[in-house]
């Protein structure tokens, strides 16, 4: 089947039932996503499929028949990382990374659709997400400051375009 | 001292191309002799390449140890730079490969000898003894929170400073003017009298044809430019993107994939299977029958575990298949109760005379506690990917001990060791669970069977079940308090001894103390697991401390402070820990402070957790963390240390448990041996000491405390003493007051 992740298809030839994570890492090369448990506990494989977080190591390739998957691989533009990631960056997150992507594809689904998420807003959309370095207070300040300067990006653009 | 039977020193060369290069070396006799790979003149012995400039002025920092989230390959380089007053922003890494020419001579010797023992950090005196030791011993280990204490220290900063003094030297002969003249900064050499300037590079070629040793001078704290700031990490960037190669992520030509079934019970033998048994499964390769366990190729890791699943896989028996966790603590008990009416304890410490001491006591405190074995998780599973040809074997590996791969793996494959390459990748964590070799054993077994290379991956149950364990442990305490309420008497017993020495030790001034252990081997795997001993004794140690104050009728936080009267460094970080905790102001009704004390890989670190008992659960609030590791070369990386090593002591305290049944580990993934995710993640406020003492270690440090931190905490809330962990087996009644 065709499977479309970060706007290019790929032809891929595996038995349908094949989780979504290994297809991701082994037919599409994309390694960013990583496997951590296979039972959908500690979100280190999550993408998003049509924009929602899911967690790949338990989504058969049949589920994204027809639909968008959007990998770490596929949130930055040509030219420039995303915000969530230039602040990862800025606020110096990970440590050993492993979960990394994982934390920041649930980071990016949870400021889609929560403009300026409340601590607890924060702790619900990220708790499905482990990180054995202990990194959480880091990710929690970047997603708050990622979303101090969306919203003012957003700000300036609805200006620009008002 | 010892016999010095050779001597070090400082070494250049320049390599094809002009880049030159500054080392280490070692030789037995006279200084003549040719340039030989690279650096070692004839009948040298290269020690390491710490650093190469390059014609662009750049400066290659060889950096001899794994990256797992530590900090180490920004860290390192750093104090380099600094000693060599070089750019910071030329500065480039490379992590050295893994070749016992960088069998990690500096933290060898820190291991052997302790850093107080360390005669002096210029090169001219380091002894060839330890090298050949180190060599013999096969270290080119991360671990042991060593790599700035013993690497940094001996290695990096000497070679920077060495290069800069070499580099001076070349343009004082250039130039023709006094050394004293020449200022360098950002890797650019000046002589404001006569107005010149160069870089670096340009004295390549006449430093390199110096022939003397570098004498260099190291700076002294007040001197430090890179040292001492938070400059980004040079890992951080392709950890953000997707682009970081974990061993995991490896791909190579024509490359296939592994899954395995080891057997649940250590030790047991697997029944072979028929190569036939894999027939119809498209996509399946082969069967690779170990001695205890059962791999399995074929094109993807899902068709790999699909198979192996479906396998009839079945075990021996063996000697070990009914034994559970109860019999082992009840093992643990038969030894150590012979080993006292034998009087055959292991002696750890001995101080004055504990038996007088009690004969005359009237107030004598006992206490059992205890801590199930414990499984590292790290997020990335073991794997590795190997190539066997007939004359060499490739690993490709996140490992915390390549060169100890190597050897782990050449001898299965009996090959010479320089026949084994080893690259070293990215580690998704360590926490010393990378620096056993059985998953790349085990990849080489497999992939010698084939011409193909072979990426084995564990499985998360493959990983909580097939690990080398902290071990579940038992340490008893029986102390007693005079009539002032100190401590007159300590007598502590325990099972196991491994690193660091000064684990169950207390900082306590207490005249009279015992403190012993016994073994008691059992069929369970050990292994290192962040913080290793301390993990457990500061727990226990600092447990008990609190029940002695409580039993003293004393605020638990001066109790420590009066048994600290000879130890002001000690002092020092506990006050400052008590006072930006708020000690002694008043909390809310159900809420608890405890405090903890504990020195581990030369940092100590004080902790005040603060929690809440909430109906019969429990919420960590607030962690104040203050440490005194001498001095923070990366401030911002320390302080993100401390937090991490909390976080996975707060994780073991409340959840960690690996239970033993019918001779298997019961746990097996996420859902059952849990970790501490972002909703039960408390704030951390770190303090970071500045002394003037060596350097401690960062990443280990933290993780002993939070656990008595915790429960002495719990203690003040509710009067519930928790004696073992963890903490989820036990049920909370707030305001219980159940004291003693």
């Amino acid at each position: 089947m065709i499977l479309k992740i970060n706007n290019q298809s790929f032809e891929v030839d595996v038995d349908v039932a094949t989780p979504l994570l290994w297809v991701i890492r082994e037919q599409a090369g994309l390694t960013g996503t990583k496997f951590g448990c296979g039972i959908g506990q500690c979100g280190a494989c999550t993408v998003q499929l049509d924009g929602v977080p899911i967690r790949s190591c338990l989504t058969p390739l049949q589920a994204a028949a027809d639909k968008e998957v959007i990998t770490i691989e596929g949130i930055a533009n040509d030219t420039e990382l995303h915000t969530i990631q230039r602040v990862w960056i800025e606020e110096q997150v990970p440590q050993c990374g492993y979960c990394q992507s994982g934390q920041i594809m649930s980071a990016h689904a949870l400021l889609a659709n929560n403009t300026s998420p409340t601590d607890k807003d924060i702790d619900e959309a990220m708790s499905g997400n482990i990180c054995r370095c202990g990194t959480y207070s880091r990710i929690k300040t970047g997603i708050k400051r990622a979303s101090e300067e969306l919203a003012a990006a957003s700000s300036i653009n609805t200006e620009n375009n008002g | 001292m010892g016999k010095w039977t050779r001597r070090a020193f400082i070494t250049t060369g320049v390599l094809t191309g002009g880049a030159l290069v500054v080392g280490i070396a070692i030789r037995p006799g006279n200084r003549a002799g040719k340039v030989r790979d690279l650096i070692a003149g004839e009948g040298d012995t290269v020690l390491n390449i710490w650093l190469k400039v390059n014609t662009d002025n750049s400066i290659t920092v060889i950096v001899p140890h794994a990256e797992m989230g530590q900090g180490v390959h920004t860290t390192l380089p750093m104090m380099l730079a600094d000693e060599m007053d070089a750019d910071w922003k030329n500065i480039r890494m490379l992590e050295a490969p893994g070749n016992k020419e960088y069998a990690n001579y500096a933290m060898g010797k820190g291991f052997i000898m302790g850093p107080k023992d360390i005669p002096s950090m210029l090169i001219g005196t380091v002894d060839g003894f330890f090298l050949t030791a180190t060599k013999q011993i096969s270290l080119q280990m991360t671990g042991g929170s060593s790599s700035v204490r013993f690497t940094g220290m001996f290695a990096m900063r000497v070679a920077g400073a060495a290069a800069r003094a070499v580099l001076l030297e070349a343009a004082s002969e250039e130039w023709n003017v006094s050394t004293e003249e020449l200022m360098v900064k950002n890797s650019i050499i000046s002589h404001p009298p006569s107005n010149r300037t160069a870089p670096f590079a340009s004295f390549v070629d006449k430093a390199a044809s110096l022939s003397q040793p570098a004498k260099p001078r190291l700076k002294t704290s007040e001197e430090f430019t890179i040292m001492g700031t938070s400059p980004p990490r040079f890992d951080i960037p392709s950890k953000v993107d997707g682009t970081a190669n974990f061993g995991i992520d490896v791909s190579l030509p024509n490359m296939k994939y592994a899954a395995i079934k080891a057997s649940p019970v250590f030790g047991a033998k697997v029944k072979p299977l028929e190569a036939s048994a894999i027939r119809d499964m498209p996509g399946v390769h082969k069967i690779v029958n170990l001695e205890g366990a059962i791999a399995v190729i074929a094109d993807g890791y899902w068709l790999a575990k699909k198979a192996i699943n479906e396998l009839p896989v079945e075990f021996n028996k063996s000697d070990h298949d009914a034994v559970g966790l109860n019999d082992i603590y009840d093992q643990y008990l038969r030894d150590m109760n012979t080993a006292i009416n034998e009087g055959n304890e292991e002696k750890d410490v001995k101080k004055g005379s504990i038996k007088d001491i009690f004969k005359e006591a009237t107030n004598v405190i006992e206490a059992e506690y205890r801590v199930p074995y414990l499984a590292h998780a790290t997020m990335e599973p073991m794997n590795c990917t190997a190539l066997v040809k007939e004359d060499g074997c490739e690993i490709w590996v996140g490992s915390q001990n390549p060169l100890g791969f190597a050897n782990s793996v050449a001898e299965v494959l009996d090959l010479d060791q320089e026949k084994v390459v080893v690259h070293n990748q990215y580690l998704g964590g360590g926490f010393g669970r990378r620096s056993v070799p059985d998953v790349a054993i085990q990849a080489a077994l497999i992939a010698k069977e084939v011409d193909y290379p072979v990426k084995l991956i564990w499985s998360r149950e493959d990983d909580i079940r097939q690990d080398h364990y902290r071990e579940a442990n038992i340490s008893r305490f029986k102390a007693s308090l005079n009539d002032s309420g100190q401590i007159s008497a300590w007598n502590n017993q325990f099972v196991f001894k491994h690193d660091p020495e000064e684990a169950p030790h207390i900082p306590y001034g207490v005249e009279n103390q015992f403190i012993h252990y016994t073994n008691s081997e059992t069929h369970v795997p050990w292994g290192y697991w962040r913080s290793v001993d301390s993990s457990m004794h500061a727990f226990f140690t600092e447990s008990f401390m609190d029940e002695l104050a409580f039993r003293a009728n004393k605020d638990p936080y001066q109790f420590r402070r009066e048994h600290l009267t000879n130890a002001p460094r000690f002092l020092k970080v506990l006050d400052l820990a008590a006072e930006k905790a708020n000690w002694g102001e008043a909390l809310p009704a159900n809420w608890g402070r405890g405090i903890s004390l504990h020195q581990s890989f030369g940092t100590i670190v004080a902790q005040v957790a603060e929690i809440e008992i909430v109906e019969d659960a429990l919420k960590v609030h607030r962690v104040v963390c203050v440490a005194d590791p001498g001095f923070a070369f990366h401030p911002d990386g320390f302080t993100a240390q401390m937090e991490s090593g909390i976080v996975f002591g707060l994780t073991a305290a409340l959840y960690g448990e690996i239970t033993i049944e019918n001779g298997a580990v019961k746990q097996s993934n996420f859902h059952d041996y849990q970790m501490v995710r972002m909703h039960e993640s408390p704030k951390i406020e770190t303090h970071i000491v500045t002394s003037d003492n060596w350097p401690g270690g960062a990443g280990e440090p933290s993780t002993p405390g939070i656990a008595p931190a915790l429960a002495n905490a719990i203690f003040n809330a509710s009067g519930i003493r928790i004696r073992e962990l963890p903490v989820k087996n036990h049920e909370f009644k707030a305001n219980t007051r159940i004291l003693g």
